[in-house]
Formats: C-alpha cells, sequence, structure tokens
C-alpha cells in the first residue's frame, strides 16, 4: 500500500488546521453558510436530513487494518456506531457534529486519512477495480496507476472549481468491476504490443442523463497518461457548461459537441500539454509501484476442506479466484437479509481489521457494491476467515446474488432523495431470502436510487429501481437491461411505476418470467436482451 | 398550519421553531403564519439554526404532522433505525411517518 511522505503529510495536516480555523470562524459567526458550505463540502462535510455527514475518502477503495480500526473508532466515538460504505468506495458518517469534525479529521490524519475531495466540482475519489493487485485477469496492477491520478488530481489549482464534479476510475482487467464507463473518465490499461498504455474513454455518467462513455482514445502510452488526461480536463474546464448544473457535467459536453470534435481538441490541447514536463520521470512511478510491490506469498497450495455446507455455498458464491497459487480473493457481504446495504457497525469494522492482518497481508478493500474485500487469503485460511465471518454476521454467501443491492441512503437519511431506497432493498432481500432461490436465480444485480441523481446505480442494474415523488407519495419506477460491467448497459423503464410493496412484487413476477424463458447458463439481464421486454411487462402489467 | 424548521448550526439535530426557541421535537413546534420568513432571517442570522425553511403541516392531537414524508421523517429519524430515532422505545413510532 501507498505511504504518505513528508510532502502528503503536511498537506493533510495543513488543510486539518485550515478547516479547523474555518469551522470555528463559522460556528463563531465570522462567516456565513454560504461562505462556509463551499469550504465544508470541499472537506466531505454535507448537512443532511438529520445531522452533518462526513464522507471520508478511501482511495481507489484500498485501505489497511490500521485505517480500518480509525473507521471503526470514527463511528463509535463521534457517530453513532456504525458506517456507510458508498459506491465511490468511501464510508460516510451520518450523524457528525459540525464541532467535532476537525478532531474527527486530525484523527484521521494520524493514519494518513481525509475526507478533502469527496464532494465539490472537483476530482474526487479515484476508483478501481476491487480486485487489483490479486486478479488472475489484470494486465498490470491499477493502483500505482490510480495511486498517481490521486496525487496529480488533490488540490490540482486548475481543477478546483470545475464545471462540475468529475470522476475517474481505473481498471487493467478485460472484466470490468468498476463501471469504468460510467465515469467522466474511465481508464483500461492495457498493453500493445508488450508496451503499457489505456484505452480512454470520457463521458460517461449516471444521474438523470445517463450516458456511457465513448472511446476518445483506443492507446495513450503509460508516459503520456497523464499530460493527455489534462488535456482531457482542460477541454472540459474551458467548454463545459457552467449556466446550468444539470448540463455541467463533461457529459453533456461530449454528446453536443460530438465524441470526435472533443477528440480533435483533446489532441491539440495534448500536443501543447505535452511539452510543459506533467508526466512524472520514471523513478517516480518506481517509487510509486514499489507500494504496490506483491506480498511475501507462502508456496503452499492447501485447498480448503469443504465438509461444512455452509461454508462451502460461501466459498462458491464468495471467494474468487487468485493470481497466486495458494490464494483466494475473499468479498464480505455488507448485505445481510433485512439489513441496510453497506452499513457495518464499528465492532464488525474492526472484526474485518483483524482478518485483514491476520490472514490478507493486512490490505482490505471497499468495493463500488459496498462490499468489503479481502484480497490476499491462503485457502488454507478461507475456513478460519468464514467461521470469524459467521460469528460476526457477516458470512452472507450471496455476492453478485439478487440480495447484493446496492441501494443509496435514500429519503431515509439523504437530502436530496425523493423515496426511501433502504426499505424496498430490505423487502426484496427478505422475499427473496432462500439461498437455493437466490442460487438458481444466479447473477442478478440490482439497484436502487432514490432520486435521479443515481447514487444507487440503479441504471447500471440488470433490474434497476429508482424511487420517486408522485404528489407526496413514494412511488417506484423499474428499469430493465442495464449494467456497469464490460457489457454495459443502461437499463430502460418498463412502465408505470409501483408503490412500495408493488415493486417488490413486480420484481418477484420477473424473476418468474427468467426462470420460464431463460436458456441455458443465461443469466437475467441476457435473457431479457434476447427475449425483449413485453414478456416481463405482460407478466407485470398483466 | 406552516412551521418553522431547520438545523442546529452546531450539532446539525433537526429543530422546530417553538415560538421562542427552538425543539428538536416537532411537537412543541408553532404554527408561524405569515411570520415564518422574518423569523427565519433572524433565527439564521443570530445563528441560532443553520439552513431553515418553512414547511406545510397539519394540526393533529398529538401534535403538528408535517405534509410531506421527507420532513416527517427528519422529525422522527430514519424509517429503517427505530432504535436512533427520537422514540426509540416505541417500534410503532414509524407508523406516524407512513
Amino acid at each position: 500500500m501507498y505511504k504518505y511522505d513528508n510532502y502528503d503529510q503536511a498537506m493533510v495536516d495543513a488543510r486539518v488546521a485550515e478547516f479547523r480555523d474555518q469551522i470555528n470562524r463559522r460556528i463563531a459567526g465570522e462567516i456565513t453558510e454560504d461562505q462556509f458550505k463551499p469550504l465544508r463540502l470541499m472537506n466531505g462535510l454535507y448537512l443532511q436530513l438529520h445531522a452533518y455527514m462526513l464522507r471520508v475518502a478511501i482511495p481507489y477503495g484500498t485501505l489497511d487494518s490500521r485505517q480500518m480500526r480509525m473507521l471503526a473508532h470514527i463511528a463509535r466515538k463521534y457517530d453513532r456506531d456504525y458506517g456507510h460504505f458508498t459506491t465511490r468506495q468511501n464510508i460516510q458518517y451520518n450523524w457528525i457534529k459540525l464541532e467535532d469534525c476537525a478532531d474527527i479529521l486530525e484523527e484521521l490524519a494520524t493514519v494518513e486519512m481525509h475526507a478533502i475531495q469527496t464532494s465539490g466540482n472537483c476530482i474526487r475519489n479515484i476508483s478501481s477495480d476491487q480486485y487489483a493487485g490479486a486478479a488472475a485477469d489484470e494486465v498490470t496492477d491499477p493502483r500505482p496507476w490510480a495511486e498517481l491520478l490521486r496525487q496529480w488530481s488533490t488540490f490540482h489549482p486548475e481543477f478546483s472549481y470545475l464545471p462540475r464534479k468529475f470522476k475517474i476510475a481505473v481498471i487493467a482487467s478485460p472484466e470490468d468491476r468498476a463501471a469504468m464507463r460510467l465515469h467522466d473518465i474511465g481508464l483500461e490499461l492495457v498493453r500493445q504490443d508488450g508496451e503499457l498504455g489505456a484505452r480512454v474513454f470520457v463521458g460517461g455518467g449516471m444521474g438523470r442523463t445517463p450516458m456511457i462513455a465513448p472511446e476518445i482514445n483506443p492507446f495513450v502510452k503509460a508516459d503520456d497518461l497523464l499530460s493527455y488526461l489534462e488535456a482531457c480536463l482542460r477541454v472540459y474546464n474551458r467548454y463545459g457548461r457552467r449556466d446550468n448544473m444539470y448540463k455541467a457535467r463533461i457529459k453533456i459536453l461530449i454528446h453536443e459537441i460530438g465524441a470526435d470534435a472533443y477528440r480533435r481538441q483533446v489532441a491539440e490541447e495534448f500536443a501543447h500539454v505535452k511539452t510543459l514536463g506533467i508526466d512524472p520521470p520514471l523513478a517516480e512511478l518506481e517509487r510509486i509501484s514499489a507500494f504496490f510491490a506483491p506480498p511475501a506469498y507462502d508456496a503452499a497450495n492447501i485447498e480448503p476442506d469443504r465438509n461444512d455446507p455452509d461454508f462451502a455455498v460461501w466459498l462458491d458464491q464468495n471467494v474468487k479466484p487468485h493470481k497466486q497459487a495458494g490464494y483466494a480473493i475473499v468479498n464480505i457481504s455488507l448485505k445481510p437479509i433485512g439489513g441496510i446495504p453497506g452499513d457495518a457497525t464499528s465492532k464488525q469494522i474492526d472484526i474485518m481489521a483483524d482478518l485483514a492482518e491476520k490472514y490478507s497481508f493486512d490490505e482490505l478493500r471497499v468495493t463500488h457494491a459496498q462490499n468489503v474485500v479481502l484480497p490476499y487469503v491462503a485457502k488454507r485460511d478461507l475456513y478460519a476467515v468464514w467461521q470469524t465471518l459467521r460469528d460476526a454476521e457477516l458470512a452472507d454467501a450471496n455476492l453478485d446474488l439478487i440480495s447484493d443491492i446496492i441501494a443509496c441512503p435514500g429519503l431515509d437519511y439523504c437530502s436530496l432523495a425523493n423515496a426511501r431506497s433502504i426499505p424496498v432493498a430490505q423487502k426484496i432481500a427478505t422475499r427473496f431470502a432462500d439461498m437455493d432461490r437466490q442460487r438458481d436465480l444466479g447473477e442478478l444485480k440490482l439497484k436502487i436510487s432514490g432520486c435521479i441523481n443515481a447514487c444507487g446505480h440503479h441504471h447500471a442494474g440488470h433490474i434497476g429501481i429508482l424511487g420517486v415523488d408522485k404528489k407526496g407519495v413514494e412511488n417506484y419506477q423499474l428499469t430493465f437491461g442495464g449494467s456497469g460491467a464490460e457489457d454495459v448497459s443502461i437499463g430502460k423503464i418498463i412502465g408505470p411505476g409501483f408503490d412500495e410493496d408493488g415493486v417488490v412484487d413486480a420484481v418477484e413476477k420477473a424473476t418468474e418470467v427468467y426462470k420460464a424463458l431463460r436458456e441455458g447458463d443465461e443469466r437475467f439481464v441476457d435473457t431479457y436482451r434476447r427475449v425483449g421486454l413485453e414478456p416481463f411487462k405482460e407478466a407485470i402489467y398483466g | 398550519m406552516k412551521l418553522l424548521t431547520g438545523n442546529d448550526l452546531v450539532s446539525g439535530a433537526v429543530t422546530w421553531w417553538t415560538g421562542n426557541g427552538w425543539s428538536i421535537h416537532v411537537e412543541d413546534a408553532t404554527d408561524v403564519g405569515e411570520h415564518g420568513e422574518a423569523i427565519l432571517h433572524a433565527e439564521e442570522g443570530a445563528r441560532r439554526v443553520n439552513a431553515p425553511y418553512i414547511i406545510d403541516a397539519l394540526p393533529t392531537e398529538d401534535g403538528p404532522r408535517p405534509a410531506h414524508i421527507k420532513d416527517r421523517i427528519r422529525a422522527l429519524g430514519p424509517t429503517v433505525r427505530t432504535d436512533l430515532t427520537l422514540k426509540p422505545a416505541d417500534p410503532t413510532a414509524g407508523d406516524w411517518i407512513i
């Protein structure tokens, strides 16, 4: 894992001191809320329905046990004993007091964490593949590149006040586990004739105008990548709309001028930027990469005993192949049946930290699907890991099944939401609680957003649910056919919306249609794409 | 009836205008009638409330009930964590929201 150098630490410490002063001035009445709001947002502090909410950055979802324990400590000391892991691979605390915020950030800084740029019209937390460094299919480890982008984008003076927020994802595998093409910039690291570079996709996103990012450049050499991204951002910063926040994202700009025009402008800007010497020297790249060297793997390759049937189900569902023989990737589901997607108590967070320290070379990952990963677990330790998870109510074997639901906080917490998301997720998970039934349905990615901002990624759900406000009453629209993976697509609304119980019934009817029509190993989304909407619509609306 | 609500500047807690101060209990809220804007500006200026706004509500035997579900959730707490609401001992308290 990357470790701060003196410059990193000094910058974070200085920011804490600066924000403490700003908070004090706000409480003393020296600055107004209008003046304070952009300052607190740049430090990840929102005002939500019940209290202030603090969003803490977890760069590319990677953290160690010391940092994880600090997250548990913050939950216990300053919040209500739990945290909420988000679709940006971050964590949010829902009950923060303004007067505590500087102390929290000061404590986070002691473990190289912060909340900088987790809000505001800047480049947000860089996201990546939660299996980075462990995936059998990656062409290189994307984390050094994600870290390089983190350093480049943090406090970037030219990109601190963009037309709108800006999200970047980096992957290095043909299988997309990070919804890469639904980001403002998506990078897929690839090799071309042995040389490392990136496919660059620009202008994707969800929200009220979902778009899949077009490929702007099929291969940018790694040596040119920062300059190229600088050019991409410069063109956006110059031409992105600032008069209408709903049309300010880069996806709108590219949609309006066309990918070809944008590509040409970036090429022109790149020709200039490349002369500025932005790309780091090889020594710096090597310095960063050294932090991500493979751990000291044990050569033993001992398969786990599958005699315990519950353990065997968990192995099959939540444990993924590793590039190192004898090791596995463990997915910890934060989606207990009837629970709140992404929530974990301080005790559970501590237990996950303990497991990482003992069994996963001290490393964890947060996934955009609101789960946690132990990336380097020896197969011989899997049973011990599972037993601990089971005792902590963290061993639900539902990864990528219908109850592994992404859900935004919705109207239970969020001031932007129009409808509650969590109760719908709970009811659907409970309806499909039977594991045999879930496994029979196979991979079915269900995602729920409580408003059109789409924090719950409903556009990318095989089944998506969007909560709307219909004359003061919660109503839920269903979409089918979305995907955030390498078969990326945007879901389509199937028809009129439902009330809370009605949408659960409609989802169940859709699964019955799928079971009746599926062929071979088809997933729900495959069957939907093959047969189209009509059979589903007929069953749901009669 | 009209209610004035906002969040406490320092704690962030949801608060309701009672006529002579702020309470975290919506039962204590009072009808501000046509005076909401004036109170809002005065209280915000004095930093006794943050992000205040005026809402519609219905008078009931148990006190004012905000017209919109969003404000009823603000008044009581998240429907999915009854233990974190203002009435953690009452598992049916959430029925008031819906």
